[in-house]
């Protein structure tokens, strides 16, 4: 694995702007200066619940959406404006997988026709010809080669989110990006896709940016994670880290949230109060502040910046971060090193 | 449900008894044999296939199922808003002593709201767009009550949306759904199920469209209620996790069937059933190795118009060898889990051909292989 990322994403910001007749009334901070970067071959989780802005990231990644500011660099390049034209190549590298398996496939088109689309589009003649090609994708995402000539709607939602996903392999892309793959799909059929989306990452050697609200997924599928709170990154850092050394308050509550069939009955659970707040006025300050347990003073006046906390790769957006060390168990345990006190640090 | 007895051997009542069935005395609701069939144009779906259980009043029960298992089907056909020109109903549903299957539609007209009231997946379709969210809650209280004046019932609305956490309930009442967020209409929907403080709730996948921070407040508030009004609920879900922190009893339909029944720690800590197992084995947990793969069940969901015979998860268990061609050919009774002639299994049913000592063993190989301790 190389050091030098595939995709670095730079204060990645987009408002919509929302209109009432002609004026526009209002701005919608969906997105607020992201950065992050993605190694090749690595798989990023980006997670949080709705209206945190993880879907929109996911679409100006790919250039589905225009970004208002920052910048997306994708193997060195700069495609934070690139046109039509210089996009083009970059497809080729740059894929998408949606949500949903029922609205993204053309019900008009044969399996097969879906499947070679991005190769006609992109002129590209494989050696074989594009037929044994689009069966050898076929076959790789678990489906039967046979079925070339079927429509969407034989299929069941496994087998069309695979049709997806073979659709996403055809021009051997270097970077997926996966908005909720698994989530409109049965357990018993979710975890066939999460398995197959693991083989295919580890054998292709495929970076993914995997856009999820289910942590449990999240963990079985990412090595590192990033939390999203209303169009932010509150927490990035490796899956152990997330996981059981969650610093942020809104980790922490997101995890304790999660019904797990290990345990049973309520209990051990954080409380948080309230909605999400409206993104098209956030909270000053620290946007969690509002449903935090832990806010003071500073939290509404002073945005906390997403930093390292001990020159490791877990970085928390947090003027009280848990700490170090903590498990997620121990509720207010005390800090036992100097990490753990209340750490001011403050963007400038 | 809470007496247990494993064997009842003359029971009173003279409904069909299923060995090993729990008395149900107490039981607000009792389904027994309960079978819904629809005619449509590819066939005739047999959507729930005999399927009996029982809820008492404080007590909730957990119904397990993929997409297909028949599990809001049957919830429809308790409160009568299945489309009766198509479909088929038999076999009994008491409500509070009332046979349910039969009754004109009025009659259940007056029972639904009053005496049982649901809570849908999705709160905008359960809402009218065109009514302010106070106005319907008055309204679904006036219906059963219409000796109270408008003012009354206004006060009972918003009484009920302060009830359910929604802050400022006045000035709520004159919103319209469109104005609330998805945790707070699903809690607007609540309100308006239990204005009338029905004694069965019905919960469809409540919080399966919600956040998961907003869910665990719509589960505390369910259990909190439960507790004030006292009401038996049915919470329909596909979600295990939820399932584990709410439920007293589980139920888990595979194919318009009961495949298992038990108690909540019975069904989740050891559960008898492939199809559980299965269930169990494919969610990914935060505990556990994060490397290991996740366990799917292969294959997918059977169609209900052409069932596979026997044991309908034949198909796609991995043990379907093991009872020979039994699992092919006879579809498995739901019988007492524990070995023959053992006791303290408690009420915990299971349909399956293998042996008490066949799933022991099996289940111990199927854990292992996950790498999941549970």
């Amino acid at each position: 694995m190389s050091d030098q990322p595939l995709l670095r994403v730079r204060g990645l910001t987009k408002h919509f702007p929302v209109r009432q007749g002609l004026r526009a009334t209002g701005l919608v901070q969906a997105v607020d200066g992201l950065d992050f970067d993605v190694r090749p071959g690595e798989t990023l989780g980006l997670v949080g619940e709705s209206g945190c802005g993880k879907t929109t990231t996911g679409r100006m990644l790919v250039r589905l959406l225009e970004p208002t500011a920052g910048s997306i660099e994708f193997a060195g390049r700069d495609i934070t404006h690139a046109g039509r034209r210089e996009l083009r190549p970059l497809r080729q590298d740059l894929q998408i997988i949606f949500q949903d398996p029922y609205a993204s496939l053309n019900p008009r088109h044969t399996v097969g026709r879906i499947v070679a689309m991005p190769l006609q589009v992109n002129g590209i003649k494989p050696p074989g010809g594009i037929k044994a090609r689009v069966q050898e994708l076929l076959e790789l995402v678990g489906l039967n080669p046979e079925h070339y000539n079927r429509y969407p709607h034989e299929f069941s939602g496994g087998q069309r989110q695979r049709i997806g996903i073979a659709r996403a392999l055809a021009l051997r892309p270097k970077l997926i990006v996966a908005d909720e793959p698994v989530s409109a799909l049965d357990v018993s059929i979710q975890a066939q896709v999460v398995n197959l989306l693991r083989d295919l990452q580890r054998d292709l050697g495929l970076a993914f940016v995997f856009i999820a609200h289910d942590l449990a997924v999240v963990r079985h599928f990412c090595q590192r994670v990033a939390v999203m709170y209303l169009g932010r990154i509150v927490e990035i850092g490796d899956r152990a880290d997330i996981y059981e050394r969650p610093q942020h308050p809104y980790t922490r509550a997101l995890l304790s949230a999660i019904p797990d069939v290990t345990r049973l009955g309520p209990g051990g659970r954080i409380r948080l109060t309230g909605d999400v707040p409206t993104p098209l006025d956030p909270p000053s300050g620290c946007r969690f502040r509002t449903r935090c347990w832990k806010a003071q003073d500073i939290c509404a006046t002073q945005e906390p910046a997403l930093v390292p906390r001990d020159g490791g790769n877990q970085a928390t957006a947090c003027h009280f971060p848990e700490a170090v060390g903590a498990s997620p168990e121990a509720e207010g345990a005390p800090g036992g090193d100097a990490a753990g006190a209340i750490v001011e640090e403050v963007s400038p | 449900m809470d007496s247990s007895d494993p064997a009842p051997s003359g029971e009173p009542d003279d409904r069909p008894t299923v060995p090993g069935q729990r008395s149900d005395q107490g039981a607000y609701l009792r389904v027994t044999d309960l079978r819904v069939r629809f005619d449509t144009e590819d066939g005739v779906v047999r959507a729930v296939d005999g399927v009996s259980f029982a809820v008492e009043r404080g007590r909730t029960l957990g119904i397990v199922g993929e997409s297909g298992s028949g599990k809001s089907v049957t919830s429809l056909a308790i409160l009568g808003l299945h489309d009766a020109k198509r479909t088929t109903i038999t076999g009994e549903i008491s409500v509070g002593g009332r046979q349910v299957v039969g009754l004109g539609d009025e009659e259940v007209r007056r029972l639904r709201g009053r005496d049982m009231a649901m809570i849908f997946q999705d709160p905008l379709s359960a809402l009218h767009p065109y009514y302010t969210v106070g106005r319907q809650i008055a309204e679904a209280y006036r219906v059963h009550h219409p000796e109270v004046s408008r003012r009354e019932a206004r006060q009972r609305a918003v009484d009920m949306l302060d009830r359910v956490g929604i802050p400022q309930p006045v000035r709520r009442f004159d919103q319209y759904p469109h104005e609330f967020s998805g945790g707070m209409r699903q809690r607007a929907m609540i309100a308006m199920a239990l204005v009338n403080d029905p004694a069965l709730l019905i919960a469809d996948e409540p919080t399966t469209a919600l956040d998961v921070t907003v869910q665990a407040q719509i589960l505390d508030l369910l259990a909190d209620l439960q507790a004030e009004f006292h009401s038996a609920i049915i919470l329909i879900t596909h979600d295990l996790g939820v399932v584990g922190q709410v439920a007293d009893e589980v139920l888990v339909m595979y194919g318009g069937r009961a495949v298992e029944r038990g108690s909540v720690e019975q069904v989740l800590r050891s559960p008898q059933h492939p199809y559980t197992w299965g269930l169990l084995s494919s969610v990914p947990s935060l505990h556990g190795d994060a490397d290991a793969d996740l366990l799917p069940i292969r294959g997918n969901p059977p169609s209900l118009i052409n069932l596979p015979s026997g044991c309908a998860f034949h198909p796609r268990c991995r043990y379907a060898e093991r009872p020979g061609g039994r699992a092919r050919t006879e579809v498995p009774e739901l019988r007492p889990a524990g070995a023959a002639g053992e006791a303290g299994t408690n009420g915990h049913l299971v349909a399956c051909h293998l042996t008490a000592e066949e799933r022991t063993t099996l289940y111990a190989e199927d854990i292992a292989s996950v790498g999941v301790a549970r």
